[in-house]
């Protein structure tokens, strides 16, 4: 009942705006926010594809990226709050000791 | 090794009791240099500082030598043997022996003379410091004396003949210290070597007439004998070999070496410069007789008329000496040039002249031996001052007297027989001229002869030495030489069937005559000689009787012909001070030049590839250091440390490649 | 146009429309909240496609748990206010590169399923006991391995974000 490109239009839309934010904000937090969005966008493939096949693959594969998806924000978290306890700010381009 | 069977009309007879000494004629030339190398190596450890080695050595050549004329007094033939030494391509080596009558008398004579002046230097060069030195060489000298004479082919011979130059040259400057004697050492080799180039030159001759397959001179001669090698070719090969015997048996214009080699000891004289190594150059001509029978007519004029004038240049110089040894050298170069002269009259005079070497040979090492034992006596060489000393020295005295009746020529001794054969050649081939010069020679001889007799023996004695008679060593050589002086002449005496002509001849004996007019008339113009010699000097004068009435003359014979200053200023100045000296130039500066501008060049070469490897090769090198350097440092910026700029590439090349896979793939 | 296509795009407009105001808000705080009204939006799209569980499983989680941490996290760190405190100077680079993403992906979503061709398609069955039966039978293995993801996330989320007792 529902046409397929549109969704995965829908789904190219939520990750452009996700890799927008990747490279634009500067707050780490932030990034991840927009990294969450990336997941989903992948998220939402899965699942309409999973429905034109009709077959579970999909479904179960999108449960594991959540699942992931969880363990990964609470790792992310666990640096961002270690890198603001050393250097009492969390912008990424203040992080730059690597550079030449 | 094999016999020949002589060639010709004589017979010969096939085997003799002195045959073995013959076929074995090798071993008299191994003797001496054997005993050369003994007492080289142990001569100044034996007790007697070697001369032990020498003597024994030469003593037994000399009955070797014996034995071989034994063969040819019993009617022997010759004999040749050799071995095969290498081949060149077609030139065919050996060393061998040739045995005839002229080389078994030649042995007799080298092994005499070398035997008495052996035992002469025992007491002559007592307490000398090179004693033993001395032995080495003379008895070097002997071997290669006997090497030539036995030679059976022309490389062997010349080998012999040069190391008799360099053992004359080694026994001239024995006492080198004083500057005179290594002056005439060099005189009398490098005037030698000058005969020896044109005698090289005869040997290749002779060589190329065989086509270059053999030196040996039995062959040479019969390929000559066959008549296809062109007369002129054959004369001047002759000439060649003419130019050796002028050069060593010192005949004018290479004379001038001899008188000055008086320098060395006088047993040196005696064997070197009076019996053995002068008498080479006549035996060369001996030998090789067929070259210069089979030559032009004029070849042999030629060497009659350089004889002539030695003779007789010779014997007026011998007039003016004051020197005693310088009057027996230049009597020396005057009776070489007889027996010269003799061989120029072609195969009667072959016999003569040999007969009057073969004599020559042993009154002439008497009278340097007596010369010697004078200079012993008063440490002097000069007759001035000696005088009267046959009151001192009585056995000198009276050997000296008959080796000097022997070289003016009286009956019955032995210079009688000789030149009384040559003036019959002389007569029999019709030449006049050299009869009247062989005459004129004997009363110059004859007079001289008295001279230095009359003022070494008559008058009275003012010198400051103690003149003594001489040891033992030194006056039994001398009694034997001149026992040997007066009974050798008579082997070719004709009235004793002149057997010394049945040993040496050309092709055919030859019966000797005895002319009485001709025997007469050198009998009387040596008694002349002889007065007049002793009426001069029977009184010693302050001057010289001679000196007034001979006037410029004097002067002229004093300064022997002005011949040294000639050569001195013609040849030796120019070649010792301007060619030598511009061939050193040459070589300092031009060929030296050259080598240092290679070496100055190969540096700047090295220089140019230096500055290209550092500037080029390094410069490369660094360079791509530098380039890698300098890119690192503008990549660096890439580095901004910001996550977010990383990412923004990895995006785009995701985005890029996904495009590229999924759809242009 | 069916009824759920309607809902559908409804839905869309307000995800997307929140998703961008997640990446440009100038306040982090609104920007979480506009993230859970995305993460809502998904879900309804879940539901719209028949996945009931993952729908959910996705409320449960995302929004009940990962918005929560990311406020605890904004809490804890002092997030600044205003545009330029919150956007680095790769806004730029940053837009273009968004916009050649999204235009990639729908030239090759257009390349692959065309609109014109486009059928509608049955939604799925996603309910519970399916799903599980998916998990238990086929991707038990999988199931397991993502546990001992999260034992493993859980440990060092507590290592890493524990005080240091030696200085």
């Amino acid at each position: 009942m529902i046409r397929l490109p549109l969704v995965l239009m829908f789904s190219a839309l939520l990750f452009s705006a996700g890799v927008y934010g990747v490279l634009a904000r500067r707050n780490a937090i932030m990034v991840l926010m927009a990294i969450e969005l990336m997941l989903n966008a992948v998220n939402v493939n899965l699942v309409a594809f999973a429905a034109l096949l009709q077959q579970m693959t999909g479904q179960v594969f999108a449960l594991f990226v959540i699942a992931v998806a969880a363990a990964e924000v609470g790792i992310g978290l666990a640096i961002v709050i270690l890198l603001f306890r050393t250097r009492e700010s969390i912008n990424v381009d203040e992080v730059n000791l690597l550079k030449w | 090794m094999n016999v020949l069977a002589a060639e010709g009309e004589v017979a010969f007879k096939a085997t003799t009791n002195g045959i073995w000494f013959v076929e074995h004629a090798w071993i008299v030339v191994l003797l001496p240099l054997v005993s050369a190398a003994l007492i080289l190596f142990l001569g100044s450890r034996t007790p007697g500082k070697g001369a032990v080695y020498g003597i024994t050595a030469v003593g037994a050549a000399f009955v070797f030598s014996i034995g071989g004329l034994w063969h040819f007094v019993e009617g022997g033939g010759p004999f040749e043997g050799s071995i095969d030494w290498f081949t060149i391509g077609p030139l065919h080596l050996e060393l061998g022996v040739l045995v005839d009558g002229l080389t078994a008398v030649m042995l007799v004579v080298v092994t005499a003379v070398s035997l008495a002046v052996h035992v002469y230097s025992l007491g002559y060069m007592h307490g000398d410091e090179r004693f033993t030195w001395f032995y080495v060489v003379l008895s070097l000298f002997t071997a290669a004396m006997l090497t030539v004479v036995v030679s059976n082919n022309l490389i062997q011979l010349l080998v012999g003949w040069e190391v008799m130059g360099i053992c004359s040259y080694l026994l001239i400057g024995h006492w080198w210290e004083v500057k005179e004697n290594s002056d005439a050492a060099i005189k009398a080799f490098i005037t030698t070597r000058v005969g020896d180039v044109p005698f090289m030159f005869g040997i290749i001759a002779l060589i190329a007439v065989t086509g270059f397959t053999t030196t040996n001179i039995g062959e040479v001669s019969h390929e000559l004998g066959l008549g296809e090698v062109s007369p002129l070719f054959v004369s001047v090969a002759a000439l060649l070999l003419f130019g050796g015997t002028v050069g060593k048996s010192a005949q004018f214009p290479l004379h001038v070496w001899l008188p000055d080699a008086m320098a060395g000891p006088t047993p040196v004289s005696a064997l070197i410069h009076a019996a053995t190594m002068v008498a080479a150059g006549v035996y060369l001509i001996g030998r090789l007789f067929e070259v210069f029978l089979l030559a032009d007519e004029w070849v042999l004029t030629v060497v009659s008329i350089v004889a002539a004038i030695t003779a007789l240049g010779a014997a007026l110089l011998a007039i003016v000496q004051d020197d005693i040894k310088r009057v027996l050298a230049y009597s020396t170069l005057s009776q070489l040039a007889y027996m010269v002269a003799g061989l120029s009259l072609g195969e009667l005079g072959l016999t003569a002249g040999f007969f009057h070497l073969f004599t020559h040979a042993f009154f002439k090492a008497l009278l340097f031996l007596c010369a010697g034992s004078v200079i012993h006596a008063v440490h002097s060489n000069n007759m001035s001052e000696m005088g009267g000393l046959r009151k001192y020295m009585p056995i000198t005295f009276w050997t000296m007297l008959i080796g000097s009746l022997a070289l003016a020529g009286i009956i019955p001794l032995a210079g009688f027989w000789s030149k009384d054969e040559l003036l019959v050649v002389a007569h029999e081939e019709h030449a006049t001229w050299l009869f009247v010069v062989f005459l004129v020679t004997a009363v110059i001889t004859a007079f001289y002869t008295m001279r230095m007799v009359m003022l070494t023996f008559f008058g009275e004695y003012e010198g400051e030495a103690h003149p003594h008679e001489s040891p033992k060593t030194m006056t039994g050589p001398l009694i034997a030489l001149a026992a040997a002086t007066i009974g050798v002449g008579l082997l070719g005496a004709p009235q004793l069937n002149a057997v010394f002509g049945k040993w040496v001849f050309f092709e055919e004996i030859h019966e000797a005559v005895f002319v009485p007019w001709i025997a007469g008339l050198s009998t009387a113009g040596a008694l002349l000689g002889l007065a007049a010699g002793y009426v001069l000097y029977r009184e010693r004068k302050a001057r010289d009787p001679l000196q007034a009435p001979m006037g410029p003359a004097w002067n002229l014979l004093q300064n022997r012909y002005y011949i040294d200053e000639f050569y001195m200023r013609a040849i030796v100045r120019p070649v010792r001070d301007t060619w030598s000296a511009g061939v050193n130039w040459f070589n300092q500066v031009v060929l030296d030049g050259i080598v240092d501008g290679a070496a100055v060049v190969t540096r700047w070469v090295a220089q140019l590839v230096a500055w290209f490897d550092r500037t080029v090769i390094d410069g490369a090198v660094n360079g791509a250091g530098e380039v890698a350097g300098r890119t690192g440092n503008a990549l660096r910026y890439l580095q901004s440390g910001n996550v977010q700029w990383y990412a923004v590439g990895l995006f785009v090349g995701v985005i890029a490649l996904a495009v590229v896979f999924i759809r242009v793939v | 146009m069916s009824a759920q296509e309607y809902a559908f795009v409804v839905l869309a407009v307000v995800g997307s429309l929140s998703a961008i105001a997640v990446v440009t808000s100038t306040n982090v705080v609104h920007a979480a909240l506009y993230l859970v009204v995305a993460l809502l939006s998904v879900a309804g799209v879940y539901l719209l496609l028949g996945a009931e569980f993952v729908a959910w499983v996705q409320i449960l989680i995302y929004v009940g748990a990962i918005v929560i941490l990311f406020l605890f996290g904004l809490m804890l760190t002092k997030a600044p206010i205003g545009r330029d405190a919150l956007d680095n100077q790769q806004r730029g680079v940053g837009a273009i590169v968004g916009v050649g993403v999204f235009a990639g992906l729908v030239f090759l979503i257009q390349d692959a399923f065309p609109m014109q061709d486009a059928q509608a398609f049955e939604p799925a069955r996603g309910t519970t006991d399916v799903v599980g039966e998916a998990i238990f039978r086929s991707y038990v293995l999988p199931f397991e391995a993502v546990s001992f993801l999260l034992l493993a996330a859980l440990i060092g989320a507590i290592v890493l974000a524990r005080k240091d007792d030696s200085t």
